[in-house]
């Protein structure tokens, strides 16, 4: 019978408790983030899809096109070709592609890459329809980058 | 009574309207609530504060494609939906917002409003049986063993009221408790100490009549999908979650009619619809407040609730209250 | 309460629980067949996820398949990235620097954490209440902020490395984590336990359902929370340690109830001695690099046979790592602690209602990808 009580008497007194803790949370101020107008501050390593490095002396790309970010890629997503133009020693960056599809941002591409020439970018507002718009041409975004 | 005819036309447009209106907004207080108890904002983008929202929803609803899926019963499936929605809607005649505001004065008024309140049960019932599917019949079975537990302890004190009152009618029960919130038969305790604990029974059964968490037995959304409702899609779906919060509104008036004194001032001052208002409104928000508090319950625990606490309890109760009343 | 029943075979019908149903938290199926509400049999049905996990790591080098690890428990990815990061250092013969241990030991409780976090709001919502899902959340979302400013990612962490970690913690990450600490200490007797764990409600419900006996976990072979609610004191963490684990000064929460307020309990205990052993990594933190030195970037460890294991936030998580002296794998087994924890299932739900069993599955803290791998 005194389980029956306590019970009763206990239990009323645990909902009572309840209804008192979200009642105080009920007046106390929103913690969540209004997105679209507001941003998140996004961190210094935050992993975004990779993007090429610019060389600050020559305005070309880092890249040496010695392929060892495709070859250490557990997907296979990083595609580039590299052409020696006639009467120069080095290769040129012609293409760089990431198939951001098959991507997973575990950084091998970079750790691989002996020579600084990707690294991570910020972008995370990612959205499309359609599949073909995530084959990136990082080439191509290093020069609208300016 | 007057008998000229714009009288019940007017009533009807204006009790129409405030049901409608309640129907759809109370939707977005509960959302606006539940927001805020989670310390989120809720609705905020259509209109201020998303004020449009329920119109928003209702528009999406409405032009939605209304699905009969293969294998229901076709009539019954179609009947539920308005079945859930017409007693709730007629209840509101008999309400007596305030002592001239009341659609139809109705001596056995008490009984007619759970007498349209089982009726609400029966649609949930032909919703989840019609629908042919496993998880619909599960949640009617549940649903209707819900209701049957939960009628008893309701009447029981209900019983209690109409006998410190001797009458079945809304407004005399009303008119009994005028001036001042010790008139209110919440704090009578001079026809039986238990008053409070009675008001507390007959809230809780109201809670679990119309099937709100945390006695949301035939809805359970983490075990049955969504009951009864599973198959429902478009204004289908949408009259069954009319009828859920016009019962909310019937029975927060109900509660406030038997024991806070309808429309009587705390103090004795201006007595009036706003009291009313007022008291329906907060009983409503204590509705949404305890269903974004509590886990939900289970079936079993549910029906022991009701056989082995509230109903000893309210029948206690009864019978202290027919002593006072034979005593004194 | 579970009430004998007497099932007739005219009576009972089949119904299917997933592989889209809200409380199964995934695509896992349940074949139930039921009389009435009561379970007859239950039979779950496994594999609308599997991926060849195992296969891709033959595939690759022991370096590609990192990023899998974080594929399979992706609430607490940074155990399996421990794991296998274990099982190859093991093989390849890898020092790892001290600092390194510590900052892994870290990150993986504060991963712990939030896996224990984000069990308690979904378990919640398995039961029916809502809110407190966000209120975890509130709490989870910082642990997902410190640990985004440190590995760059949220959910599937691929910070480890062979020989150590991907790059060093800074002084805002520790004085943030202190803060954490101190903050969900103060939260949890509150936020956790007055509104959820003290509910009538909540302990009408867990209290005596789904009772899994030690016999039981020992046939099934269950570990983590679910053995150590059935009364078995079995963590990797004490019993077989590994990392710099030995150092800290930790208990392991063990309830002999048995039932599935028991598991419940060991997971809300769990959470304070994660906060007791990160308090005491972040004091002993020593100086240091965070990387080995001398680790060859395509690695070939020596012919055998390897075997690491770790105590993920759900049980037990091994790594068999063969080695044929090649490149890459020769063969990886995976033995998931989700995998033996789901089997009870089928066994222990006979005979209940769909409600406790749902709220049973709930307390077996299911991650269906780590089922499937």
């Amino acid at each position: 019978m005194s389980a029956y009580w306590n019970d009763v008497f206990g239990g009323a007194k645990s909902l009572a408790i309840g209804l008192s803790i979200t009642a105080r949370e009920f007046f106390k101020p929103v913690i969540t983030m209004q997105y679209p107008w507001e941003v998140p501050e996004i961190p210094e390593r935050y992993r975004g899809h990779i993007e090429l490095v610019k060389n600050e002396k020559t305005g070309k790309p880092k890249c040496i096109c010695c392929g060892m970010c495709m070859r250490s890629c557990p997907s296979g997503c990083i595609s580039l070709v590299g052409k020696k133009p006639e009467g120069e020693k080095k290769k040129v960056l012609t293409k760089y592609e990431l198939d951001f599809t098959k991507c997973s941002l575990c950084g091998s591409c970079i750790e691989s890459c002996n020579f600084g020439a990707i690294r991570f970018s910020k972008d995370y507002n990612l959205a499309s329809t359609r599949k073909e718009d995530y084959v990136f041409d990082l080439l191509k975004r290093l020069e609208e980058q300016g | 009574m007057d008998t000229s005819i714009w009288r019940p036309i007017i009533y009807l447009v204006c009790f129409m309207a405030f049901a409608g209106l309640n129907a759809a907004y109370l939707g977005w207080c509960e959302r606006k609530g539940a927001g805020r108890i989670q310390r989120r904002t809720g609705p905020m983008e259509v209109g201020f504060h998303g004020l449009l929202q329920p119109l928003a929803d209702g528009l999406k609803l409405m032009t939605k494609q209304l699905l009969v899926p293969e294998g229901v019963d076709q009539i019954l499936f179609r009947i539920a939906p308005i079945l859930a929605m017409i007693p709730a809607l007629t209840s509101m005649v008999v309400i007596p917002f305030s002592d001239n505001i009341q659609g139809r004065a109705v001596e056995l008024s008490v009984l007619m409003l759970f007498a349209l309140a089982s009726i609400g049960m029966i649609a949930i019932l032909i919703g989840g049986w019609a629908s042919a599917n496993k998880y619909a019949v599960i949640s009617a079975a549940r649903a209707v063993s819900q209701n049957l537990a939960y009628e008893i302890p309701m009447l029981l004190t209900v019983i209690t009221i109409v006998m410190i009152t001797g009458s079945m009618n809304l407004q005399d029960i009303a008119m009994d408790q005028q001036g001042g919130f010790w008139h209110w038969n919440i704090f009578r305790f001079d026809k039986s100490i238990f008053m409070p604990v009675s008001f507390l029974i007959f809230f809780i059964c109201s809670v679990a009549e119309t099937n709100r968490a945390p006695f949301d037995m035939a809805e359970a959304e983490s075990e049955l999908i969504a009951g009864f409702m599973t198959e429902y899609g478009s204004m289908g779906f949408g009259l069954f979650m009319m009828g859920e919060y016009l019962n909310i509104v019937v029975g927060a008036c109900l509660t406030t009619i038997l024991f806070l004194g309808g429309w009587s001032c705390p103090f004795g001052l201006f007595p009036g619809v706003w009291w009313f208002l007022i008291k329906i409104y907060i009983l409503i928000f204590t509705f949404i407040w305890v269903r974004w508090t509590y886990p939900r319950t289970q079936v079993y625990k549910l029906l022991n609730l009701s056989w082995k606490i509230l109903i000893p309890f309210s029948m206690v109760n009864l019978l202290v209250t027919a002593a006072f009343i034979k005593v004194f | 309460m579970t009430v004998p029943i007497q099932c007739r075979p005219d009576e009972v019908f089949v119904l299917n629980l997933g592989p889209q149903h809200p409380a199964t938290h995934g695509v896992l199926r349940v074949k139930l067949t039921m009389d009435g509400e009561y379970i007859v049999k239950a039979e779950p049905v496994l594999g609308y996820i599997h991926r060849m996990h195992e296969k891709m790591a033959e595939a690759g080098s022991f370096a590609q398949f990192m990023p899998n690890t974080a594929r399979m428990d992706y609430l607490h990815a940074l155990a399996y990235n421990h794991g296998y990061v274990l099982a190859v250092e093991r093989a390849a013969g890898i020092e790892v620097p001290e600092r390194a241990e510590y900052i892994r030991v870290i990150t993986v409780e504060l991963n712990r954490l939030s896996s224990h976090l984000l069990w308690w709001a979904a378990f919640l919502l398995d039961l029916g209440g809502f809110t407190p899902l966000l209120y975890a959340f509130d709490d989870r979302e910082r642990i997902l902020d410190l640990l985004e400013r440190i590995t760059g990612s949220r959910l599937t962490y691929c910070y480890f490395r062979f020989g150590g970690v991907y790059n060093d913690i800074d002084d805002e990450f520790i004085a943030g984590t202190r803060d954490f600490i101190k903050r969900l200490r103060s939260r949890l007797p509150r936020m956790y336990h007055d509104l959820v764990t003290h509910n009538i409600i909540l302990i009408k419900r867990l209290k005596d359902i789904g009772f899994i006996t030690p016999e039981q976990c020992r046939k099934y072979g269950a570990t983590g929370p679910v053995a150590r609610g059935s009364g078995i004191n079995y963590d990797v963490r004490k019993n077989e340690p590994y990392s710099v684990y030995p150092e800290f000064d930790f208990d392991v929460p063990v309830y002999t109830e048995c039932d599935s307020m028991a598991r419940y309990m060991v997971r809300m205990d769990e959470i304070e001695q994660s906060l007791r052993i990160i308090e005491q990594a972040l004091d002993k933190l020593p100086d240091g690099p965070v990387k080995a030195k001398k680790v060859p970037k395509i690695l070939k460890p020596a012919a055998g046979d390897y075997y690491a294991a770790v105590e993920a936030a759900r049980g037990a998580f091994g790594c068999r790592l063969v080695c044929d002296g090649g490149k890459s794998a020769y063969r990886l087994k995976l033995r998931s602690p989700t995998f033996s924890n789901l089997s009870l299932f089928g066994e222990v739900a006979e005979g209940m209602l769909l409600a406790d069993a749902l709220a049973f599955m709930g307390s077996l803290d299911l991650v269906i990808p780590e089922i499937d791998r």
